[in-house]
């Protein structure tokens, strides 16, 4: 274990004691606040270490979501619904994988990006079990009370970000890491010293899905109600690059870091700036992105170890 | 050498083509265990494409290529690579975030079935430390010089442990102590038992370590055989040496 892996364990574990402080909102900003770091996580393993730019999220994250919803609907108990919606991700997002990792660059962006659109009329015009644009309502879980049901599923997305955050760990010191690393660097030489690019890419795609898609399945139980413009909403693509790039591309710390202070600077301005919000936002990310280019995790080796990167 | 010939790689018409290029045309050759083949020929010629090939990065239009008894005309470059057939490029291709340490240790991984990594980065430095690049273990590529770049290229293809070696042009750049010290090496290769094919514009190195010469032009085999026959084929002569090169040749016997 190494100390960045161990401080990200350490701040996972504080924010489970949020409860203890906070009332309904904080409990749902807090809901929030783990929903956009697995995000962010999910999106660093075929991102950030595989360096493929994946648009896709919102995808998985509304197709998780509508499975789950329609499980739920037929009467499949919430564990079971959520785990069966992470498992039909990962093997959605390995398949699609092998055929859409074949593009790079700028031309993979487009392509993942317009799963989100596929995803989104397929549900739309499958009326019969998704209720089309219409929606789709969800049974009520426990009804004990609303700040029950929010310290619920605040665990719940808790519980998921700290399977996702280890998972992460585990692949990045893994072979498939240092695979998936090597095909960052340079695909071409990855192949010829025998690794199967293919296979590695996809099972990366797979892993960055299918949290996405568990936590997906937390939210439409958490919400009651969804539809296809609400989960396949293309910001839930566009924010975790936001975060890993705010965070610091690759590092698991970095981007966990980079979702909690993207959300608390999306409250902050919002709160302060209702008009104008996604103006003051937008210009602060890319205050951001110009003065700290490698993101927060690079405030580290300046401030407190000062090690010398290239000696 | 060539008197026991055993066969390990061999190639039959195979031709490739780039929508309209004819990149190879019918190349017919083969390549016996223990030998060194040097592959020469002008610019274009078809020497990377030939390597390309059998690699299965650019797989053959038509035409076989067998390996080690296998057919291994359409397998994907990473099998190719698990078969024993490694590759040093012209143009270097470290992973350069890594160390040299660590470029060498994923050739290991990953052309190993059940390698871990901790044995790979041990099994690297033996590789490391016989190119001679042991004091730069722990340096980035990226901030290694060409020379360096090129045996950790080296030190890479060797550590996919390969029973055919293609070594595509490793003296390109490299100035003349250099060019020694690379040359000692493929000696010591060669005489460790590696079957090599070397892709070398420079004919003093070809010669010097050659066992059998190929020429390719224009996508074509136009000869094969001694070095000292294939330098005075009238047809090498044109398309490759130049007069100049022969006259000289002729002049020092």
């Amino acid at each position: 274990m190494t100390r960045v892996n161990l401080a990200l364990l350490i701040l996972i574990a504080c924010v489970a004691s949020l409860p203890l402080f906070g009332g309904a909102y904080a409990l749902r900003i807090g809901t929030i606040a783990c929903m956009y770091a697995i995000f962010a996580l999910s999106w660093n393993i075929v991102g950030g270490f595989a360096g493929y730019p994946s648009f896709a999220t919102a995808a998985f994250f509304g197709f998780g979501a509508y499975a789950t919803a329609i499980l739920l609907n037929k009467g499949v108990p919430l564990t079971v619904a959520v785990i069966g919606s992470l498992v039909m991700c990962f093997l959605l997002a390995a398949a699609l994988g092998t055929v859409l990792l074949r593009l790079r660059g700028h031309y993979f962006a487009i392509a993942s990006l317009s799963l989100v659109e596929v995803f989104r009329e397929l549900v739309n015009n499958a009326t019969d079990l998704t209720g089309g644009g219409m929606g789709l309502n969800i049974p009520l879980a426990s009804g004990s009370g609303i700040l029950a049901d929010a310290t619920f599923f605040f665990y719940a997305m808790w519980g998921l970000l700290l399977i996702t955050a280890a998972v992460v760990m585990i692949v990045s010191a893994s072979k498939l890491g240092f695979g998936l690393n090597c095909i960052r660097q340079n695909e071409t030489a990855s192949n010829m010293v025998g690794l199967n690019s293919t296979l590695y890419k996809s099972v990366a795609f797979g892993l960055s899905a299918c949290f996405v898609g568990a936590a997906g399945g937390i939210y439409a139980a958490w919400v009651h109600y969804i539809d296809p413009s609400d989960v396949f909403d293309i910001l839930y693509s566009v924010k975790p690059i936001v975060m890993a790039l705010m965070g610091g591309l690759g590092s698991p710390l970095g981007v966990f870091c980079g979702a909690f202070v993207y959300l608390g600077l999306e409250e902050v301005v919002w709160r302060n700036y209702i008009q104008i919000h996604s103006g003051v936002l937008g210009v602060l990310i890319i205050m951001l992105l110009l003065f700290l280019p490698h993101g927060l995790i690079s405030l580290r080796s300046g401030m407190f170890w000062r090690t010398a990167k290239h000696v | 050498m060539s008197e026991i010939r055993h066969e390990i790689l061999h190639l039959s018409n195979v031709s490739r083509h780039f929508s309209g290029l004819q990149a190879l045309r019918d190349v017919t050759i083969s390549v016996n265990k223990g030998e060194v083949l040097g592959l020469i020929g002008p610019n274009g010629a078809g020497k990377t494409t030939l390597v390309n090939t059998i690699c299965g990065v650019t797989p053959a239009s038509s035409g076989v290529v067998t390996f080690d008894g296998k057919d291994i005309t359409r397998v994907k470059t990473y099998q190719a690579a698990r078969l024993g057939l490694s590759r040093t490029f012209q143009i270097v291709q470290p992973f350069a975030e890594f160390t040299a340490l660590d470029n060498v240790a994923a050739a290991a991984l990953f052309s190993q079935p059940g390698e871990s990594l901790r044995s790979a980065r041990e099994e690297a430095r033996a590789h490391l430390a016989f190119v001679g690049l042991d004091a730069q273990a722990n340096q980035s590529a990226a901030t290694l010089t060409l020379a360096m770049r090129k045996r950790l290229e080296l030190a890479k293809a060797l550590a996919m442990k390969p029973k055919l070696l293609f070594l595509d042009e490793v003296n390109a750049g490299l100035n003349s102590a250099e060019v020694e010290r690379a040359t000692k090496l493929i000696h010591q290769l060669a005489a460790g038992g590696i079957t090599i094919v070397m892709i070398e514009h420079l004919m003093k190195v070809v010669l010097n370590v050659c066992t059998r010469i190929a020429v390719l032009h224009n996508g074509q085999l136009i000869a094969d055989g001694q070095p000292r026959d294939v330098i005075k084929n009238p047809a090498v002569v044109d398309a490759y040496l130049g007069q100049q090169y022969a006259q000289r040749n002729a002049a020092r016997g």
